[in-house]
């Protein structure tokens, strides 16, 4: 048990960079020594060495696919590229890019580039429209997972005596099974609670004495929520830091996580298509998400043109896997709009950072940690007599979590004089949405034209969550 | 011998009953019974008017959804046991209320019941066989 007293940020960071110390024995040197850093070597490479290491994977990377996926020697083939033209990681803007369209015409193993005998484990994207996205491991892969998943954990502070309560949805979802391998690998005690049943959480959190939390940054508030309801001290646990992520989320919600659940907040991003959690992590310096880029190549777009953007300028952010065996993917278009941040970090990493997420090129929402897209939901409601075009997405956060509601102009069709008919046409739009985004949802029937009508594109989506 | 009656979707917002009634009357239209069915976010107003097209017709114009549908008025002495008598008939013959409203005419000591049946043919004609007096459009002064 340990007690603070936060004087200003830079004595709270200096505790938390003391807290996050591991003292070790330096067999090199026969000595004990401080690292805070998981792979020194790695994270810490200078630029040139870098580009040549990057060089090589990419030179290597680009051979693999175009042998072992159709879809990428037919994509270099038609853009007149092949492997011998790319001769540095200064080339790989010669490549064409990939899409999530492209993952999901391939669905299932079309982007395998290893037989299926080599994979050992396969996760899936959330909640997107028809068939989900796909991600395959070979045992190496796995390996790598949990070698940059180690890199994020060791940022926020963790250790092998850590107890990490990671509370991300084990199962499809890379989230748990992402964190539990970079735990693992630490050398950490895991706790696989998985996602919800909050009490449980609380419970272990104070019984255990966890001392990482691993969760989103709205799951976090709500354990906040229900812990204060529960007369927790969150000053009196051993927590001490949380990676927070698969959503967006603001400095203003750092705060507020600091300090309701006293600790240290920082972000960790990833998708599925590239790996899963692990890709990029924020040291304690909070000053963007350092990526594993000798792992995730990160390139800032213009998503109109394709063109590379200077450095520093805001686009769209593509990753190329330089690494990964078993789906491998060049250029991948992540429709997350962001930029990098020139410059090295004071934490002594040169990985290249990123900034906070600004926002998306489609209209994807993300609704409790998962994936939603507008159209999901419209092809649910033009299913009902009358229903299309006249309805709304709103997103609002209640307390800490999101809700989604689904506003539905009464009409003609579905008028009734009794209540009940009513309630079951609701519900049963609800029911519905619910089975396909697997999140709960509300449904409001609303008076007609009271969604307002705009010229052009009509405005489906109200995202009210201040974050 | 069944009536008609208007059913209008409301959402529960301040101003929008009394937007109706006004919207009746400055067109004149008079209503003679009114029911409100509400959920948390939406409401059902059921009305009985003298002048059932032109109170749809005014409504439509104004956006509102409005929805006809048939009930069965029901004329009882304002006593005590009035509803329940006709009540029990009800349940002998196994006929479900779907919902109900009543009101009180106190210068003819009568109440009337309005209900609504899933078959309001078949209703009336037991009820009518049971000698309960049910009131047609014009005795509610219904155009």
């Amino acid at each position: 048990m340990w007690t603070r007293h936060i004087l200003d940020e830079k004595d709270f960071l200096a505790e938390q960079a003391r807290k996050s110390e591991i003292r070790c024995y330096d067999r090199a040197r026969g000595t004990m020594k401080t690292i805070r850093i998981w792979n020194r070597e790695r994270e810490t490479l200078p630029e040139s060495k870098k580009a040549q290491l990057q060089s090589e994977l990419l030179l290597n990377l680009v051979k693999r696919v175009y042998d072992a996926i159709p879809f990428y020697r037919d994509r270099f083939d038609r853009a007149g590229i092949s492997p011998k033209d790319i001769g540095s990681i200064r080339d790989i803007s010669k490549l064409p890019f990939t899409t999530k369209d492209d993952l999901r015409y391939n669905y299932p193993f079309g982007m395998f580039a290893v037989p299926l005998e080599r994979i050992v484990e396969i996760h899936t994207s959330s909640g997107t429209t028809g068939k989900p996205v796909i991600g395959g491991y070979t045992e190496a892969d796995i390996d790598m997972w949990g070698e940059v998943m180690a890199r994020c954990l060791t940022m926020s502070g963790t250790s092998e005596r850590d107890i990490v309560q990671n509370a991300y949805g084990y199962g499809l979802f890379t989230g748990g099974l992402g964190v539990h391998y970079g735990a693992r690998r630490i050398g950490a005690n895991v706790i696989p609670i998985s996602g919800g049943n909050t009490r449980r959480q609380i419970m272990l959190l104070q019984d255990m004495g966890s001392t990482i939390i691993t969760c989103t940054p709205s799951y976090s508030l709500y354990l906040a929520e229900v812990g204060e309801e529960l007369g927790v001290d969150f000053k009196k646990l051993p927590l001490k830091a949380g990676n927070f992520g698969a959503e967006p989320w603001s400095e203003n919600m750092r705060k507020e996580i600091e300090s309701r659940l006293n600790l240290l907040a920082l972000d960790i991003y990833g998708l599925t298509e590239i790996i899963g959690p692990g890709v990029a992590n924020e040291c304690m310096y909070k000053s963007g998400v350092h990526i594993c880029d000798d792992h995730f190549y990160p390139e800032i777009i213009n998503p109109d043109t394709g063109q590379q953007c200077d450095p520093g300028e805001v686009g769209e952010l593509v990753i190329t896997t330089l690494t990964r065996e078993a789906t491998p993917l060049i250029r991948y278009r992540t429709r997350d709009i962001t930029s990098l941040i020139p410059g090295q970090c004071r934490c002594g990493r040169t990985s290249v950072r990123m900034k906070r997420l600004m926002g998306r090129t489609d209209d994807m929402l993300i609704i409790r940690g998962v994936n939603v897209f507008p159209s999901q939901i419209e092809e649910i409601l033009v299913k009902y007599e009358g229903l299309e075009p006249h309805y709304q997405i709103l997103v609002s956060r209640v307390g800490s979590l999101d809700e989604l509601t689904v506003l539905v102009e009464m009409n003609e069709q579905l008028i009734s004089d009794e209540i009940r008919e009513l309630e079951t046409v609701e519900n049963s739009i609800r029911t519905e949405i619910e089975s396909t985004l697997g999140i709960k949802v509300a449904v409001q029937l609303v008076e007609p034209k009271s969604i307002e009508r705009s010229e052009g594109k009509a405005k489906r989506v109200i995202d009210k969550r201040k974050i | 011998m069944k009536i008609r009656q208007i059913s209008v979707f409301l959402e529960n917002k301040v101003g929008r009953i009394l937007e109706i009634t006004e919207i009746l009357g400055e067109k004149g239209i008079n209503i003679r019974a009114l029911s409100l069915a509400d959920t948390s976010d939406f409401g059902i107003l059921r009305m009985i008017v003298n002048d059932i097209g032109k109170a749809e017709k005014v409504l439509k114009e104004r956006e509102f959804i409005v929805k006809e549908s048939y009930v069965v008025a029901v004329e009882v002495p304002d006593k005590p046991g009035g509803l329940a008598a006709v009540l029990r008939v009800l349940g002998r013959e196994n006929i479900n209320v779907e919902y109900m409203y009543a009101f009180f005419e106190g210068l003819q000591d009568r109440a009337l019941l309005i209900f609504r049946f899933e078959e309001p043919d078949l209703a009336v004609s037991v009820l009518e066989k049971h000698g309960i007096n049910v009131a047609g459009e014009e005795k509610l002064g219904v155009r």
